[in-house]
């Protein structure tokens, strides 16, 4: 702990502090370039879409069927007419994807199958997709997105302001971008539970984001009424002060999708368990960057368009020029009103409050 | 801090007895609800428990508009016919705007019950050869119909003359219907369809008389062995009354059984003489003029107007029962009203003693055929019970797993602090199972695969919670002051954070449930379930169980283990403080970058 406690000190008190609004400019281009190769990847090699989107079958055979992956797509094949995808499980189990038959003539495929492997027929699971239902599946999936997208609009931009809800709905896109784009580049097989897992990633990108904002609001509260530090440089130590935080939430997250991952992918080989912990798995570590990366700094941008803020802007750097002629300013004036009646920490607290009792509080500043 | 403050946060901290108290109360209670209601598992879906389930679709046609009423209508008589078959716990339920699903249970035909569920129109009318009653013996009316603009005096109390017949015994009613005139009538009936069953229904008229010598002067096989099917149908058996027509074709006899207030009929029928698609509309309407009370009022179109005149006048001439029509819906005689004269106007009456209700019902039957619409096989699920036993196991591993990894993340990180996180995840651990298990009866919640899923990644969202109330403690003790200010003070923000990110959680949640179907269901359900619950549990568990435990020496001077060490968090001692923080701090220094 102490290491990572006492780094949350550090970041705490802005002793230790990465220059994230500084830097955006970079980490833009780092995510429009991912964002363009994840569009590339999407439009030049496609989506690999799973069965359910094509239609067809999936039957899973019981635990240690005695019967090689090339026997059974001969079977499969020759039982469906269809050409036959055959994986062999962790389990022993076989796992036959016929896709483009008919849900119709399942019954006798899985008949014939059973009767090929010397199996009895109930103990074949088979899972049945209609042509259009992945595509049910998927387009509800998108109505969703929709909807939930300008509802959480409004909130934020109730609960927050305008600016921010926009710069957190640019973060989520880009998160639902880039995974999705993983998954071209990659050539992931897309599954409904593939698109599970990236609606969850709207919550999960969004409450990170939420917590970034919250810190934000609340030590924007009265800047107006100081000049000591620009929009961009309180933005800028919100994220280092729930950089901690933002690092563990995103550990925490990922501690158990990765279980999931672990078992649905080593231990069951394939399937909902392991579809959905993939795309979580990925879309997470995208939401964890965004919200520190991308929609933090888009919210300083935008507001450091306000008139308030360029004024604010000015008066900062007025002073500061004045100061770098006196040297020191500490001891003029209390940033810190914690203490007072007031319980939200006005970390950058107003300029005439306090002066006796302040204590040290470094500032964020860089330049 | 401020005097006034002070106050408050006192009064704070004398609370947090009462709502631990409240939340064990709360948690013993559901906890014996949940025995007390002998469901301790929560229930399983079809991927975990094994058997199938079907995902259908429903598809606008003929001017039916898929609406909320039509879907309740198609899950009703899905439900009817699943159920139907001899399945316990089959369940059909609507999901979206448009899908209905239909879970089927392990160790149930799975084939029958897919050929079952989609089918549209198996509404049918077919002349009555022979009725009589099973079970006790009835004296009940059977409704008649009659030509539209008829004074339709049909007596609502008409005994069939089956419904004289006491007892089980199949010789006993034989006996009350004459064989001779039962032969003839058959015979004319079936005729008039232009059935090629001429034997079968002369077979059957005879047996009515005698079935053992009907079916011995039967030159016909299949209605020697209808026959006796007929003999031996016993409709008070459910069992028995749903194989009863099973697989019949329209064009063939067959044996029925209905019910008309309260006393099973079995009927022998004939081949199908109008299909319920033929019929335009029906309605029930009061009969104002008449005192027939409650009827039922449907119109043909142009075919079914044509076989409705030729059927009702050949009925007309009969004597009962074979003056009767039954209205057969997926094999269940429905209603068999009697035809007084032959019915040319495409437009009839079915008038009898109806309730309302029953009149509305008939009338819906009629005019939906079956299903109001049609439906489209979506995807079917068949999960071997093993498969879905091994799925189960594995989700509860990865479960395992990943609260075992999230444990130890958190005892390496916070270490003492880590005890009121794990405290609070097993207490959110506890309510989540106990609510699952009580919402599989109270709502139908079944837990799937994707719903073990979202309860895994809830383990995240719950922790997250902790951590920022703990990342806010600290701040706070950094801050310089000693613990039980801190923690008063680091809950008001907490609390916000808390409340504002697990809406936008819950409103993904919410929205996903409502929008989406099939898996992602029941994945959305337990993100939003246990996303309250994690407010539930930070409010009314953590906070106050971190408010006790920060009057605990241990945790109060931060002691090294604690996790809330001001040295090791490198707090700031106060410059002018009265308050002295619990341990030793750097020497001040002035900085600023």
């Amino acid at each position: 702990m102490s290491k990572l406690g006492s780094l949350g000190a550090r970041l705490h008190r802005g002793e230790v502090s990465y220059d994230f609004i500084g830097h955006r400019k970079l980490w833009y281009g780092i995510s429009i370039l991912i964002t363009i190769t994840a569009i590339l990847g999407l439009a030049v090699r496609g989506l690999n879409m799973g069965i359910d989107f094509q239609g067809g079958a999936v039957f899973t055979t019981p635990k240690n069927t005695h019967v090689s992956v090339s026997q059974a797509e001969d079977a499969a094949a020759a039982a469906s007419g269809h050409e036959a995808v055959v994986q062999k499980l962790g389990d022993g189990s076989l796992r036959i994807q016929i896709a483009g038959m008919d849900t119709q003539q399942s019954d006798q495929i899985k008949d014939d199958l059973a009767k090929d492997f010397d199996l009895n027929s109930e103990s074949i699971a088979a899972d049945l997709v209609g042509p259009s239902w992945g595509d049910q599946i998927a387009n509800k999936a998108w109505q969703g997105l929709a909807i939930f997208m300008v509802l959480v609009v409004i909130y934020l931009a109730i609960a927050f302001e305008w600016r921010m809800a926009i710069a957190a709905l640019v973060a989520l896109i880009h998160d639902i971008t880039i995974t999705v784009g993983i998954y071209a580049l990659v050539g992931f097989e897309v599954t409904p539970g593939t698109v599970i897992g990236l609606l969850t990633i709207l919550g999960y990108s969004l409450y990170d984001t939420v917590v970034v904002f919250d810190s934000l609001k609340e030590q924007t509260k009265d800047l107006t009424k100081q000049t000591r530090f620009t929009y961009s440089e309180v933005a800028n130590r919100s994220i280092n002060g729930t950089l901690v935080r933002s690092i563990n939430t995103t550990v925490v997250a990922l501690l158990p999708v990765a279980g999931l991952l672990f078992i649905g992918g080593g231990v069951l080989g394939a399937g909902t368990l392991n579809d959905i912990s993939l795309s979580l798995f990925v879309g997470l570590a995208a939401g964890a960057y965004s919200s520190i990366f991308i929609a933090t700094p888009l919210v300083a941008d935008l507001k450091e368009r306000e008139p308030q803020m360029k004024a604010l802007r000015k008066r900062v750097l007025a002073k500061r020029a004045q100061a770098a002629a006196d040297e020191e300013v500490a001891g003029t004036r209390g940033e810190f009103g914690g203490d007072s009646e007031d319980a939200t920490p006005a970390v950058v607290g107003p300029r005439d409050q306090s002066g006796p009792r302040s204590r040290r509080r470094p500032s964020g500043k860089r330049r | 801090m401020a005097a006034p403050k002070k106050g408050r946060s006192a009064s704070a901290q004398s609370k947090p007895g009462r709502s631990l108290a409240l939340i064990l109360i709360a948690i013993v209670g559901l906890t014996g609800g949940m025995f007390a209601s002998g469901h301790t598992t929560p229930r399983l879906g079809i991927d975990l428990a094994g058997g199938t389930s079907i995902t259908l679709e429903a598809k606008a046609d003929q001017g039916s508009a898929i609406n909320k009423a039509n879907m309740d209508t198609a899950v009703d008589i899905m439900n009817r016919r699943v159920n139907g078959l001899g399945v316990s716990e089959a369940e059909v339920q609507t999901q979206g705007d448009k899908n209905i699903i239909v879970n089927i249970p392990k160790g149930t035909n799975s084939k029958e019950a897919r050929a079952q569920v989609g089918t549209t129109a198996k509404l049918y009318f077919r002349p009555v050869l022979a009725q009589e009653a099973t079970g006790a013996a009835a004296g009940t009316a059977s409704p008649s119909a009659s030509a539209t603009g008829s004074s339709s005096a049909s007596p609502s109390s008409t005994a069939s003359p089956s419904s004289s017949a006491s007892g089980t015994g199949e010789k006993a009613s034989s006996s009350s219907s004459p064989s001779a005139t039962a032969t003839s009538q058959g015979r004319a009936v079936t005729d008039a369809l232009k059935a090629d069953s001429t034997p079968s229904a002369s077979a059957s008229a005879k047996a009515s008389a005698s079935p053992s010598a009907s079916a011995s002067t039967s030159t016909d096989a299949e209605s020697a062995a209808l026959q006796a099917k007929y003999a031996a149908l016993d409709c008070t058996k459910k069992s028995v009354r749903t194989k009863a027509g099973e697989g019949v074709k329209p064009e063939d006899p067959t044996v029925a059984c209905g019910e008309i207030s309260g006393v099973w009929y079995k009927y022998l029928l004939g081949p199908s003489a109008v299909a319920g698609t033929e019929i335009d509309k029906a309605s029930a309407n009061f009969d104002t003029q008449g005192a027939s009370g409650w009827q039922v009022v449907m119109e043909f179109n142009s075919q079914g107007r044509k076989k409705f005149a030729d059927v009702t006048a050949q009925l007309a001439q009969n004597t009962q029962p074979q003056n009767e029509f039954a209205i057969v819906l997926d094999g269940d005689v429905v209603s068999s009203p009697f035809v007084q004269n032959a019915i040319t106007g495409g437009s009839a009456q079915i008038s009898g003693s109806f309730t309302q209700e029953e009149a509305q019902n008939l009338a819906n039957m009629l005019s939906y055929g079956a299903l109001p619409l049609s439906f489209k096989e979506q995807s079917v699920n068949t999960v071997t019970a093993a498969l879905g036993g091994d799925q189960l196991h594995a989700g509860l591993l990865a479960g395992a797993i990943g609260l075992a990894l999230v444990v130890i993340y958190l005892v390496a990180y916070y270490r003492g602090l880590s005890l009121i996180a794990i405290a609070s995840l097993l207490v959110s651990a506890a309510l989540t199972y106990v609510l699952m298990s009580l919402l599989g009866p109270a709502i139908g919640f079944a837990l799937n695969l994707p719903a073990v899923c979202g309860a895994i990644v809830a383990i995240g969202i719950t922790a997250d919670s902790f951590i920022v109330f703990f990342e806010r403690i600290r701040d706070e003790i950094r801050e310089g002051r000693t613990l039980r200010p801190s923690v008063e003070r680091a809950w008001p923000r907490a609390r916000r954070t808390i409340l504002v990110s697990d809406f936008v959680s819950f409103l993904a949640a919410a929205v996903l449930f409502i929008v989406t179907v099939g898996k992602v269901q029941g994945f959305a359900f337990t993100l939003g379930l246990t996303t309250v619950l994690d407010v539930v549990v930070v409010f009314f568990f953590t906070k106050p169980l971190m408010t006790l435990l920060a009057r605990r020496k241990f945790f109060a001077n931060g002691h090294k283990w604690s996790g809330l060490d001001p040295k090791s968090l490198g707090a700031q001692p106060p410059i002018r403080r009265t308050r002295r923080p619990a341990g030793p701090a750097g020497p001040v220094e002035t900085k600023e970058a």
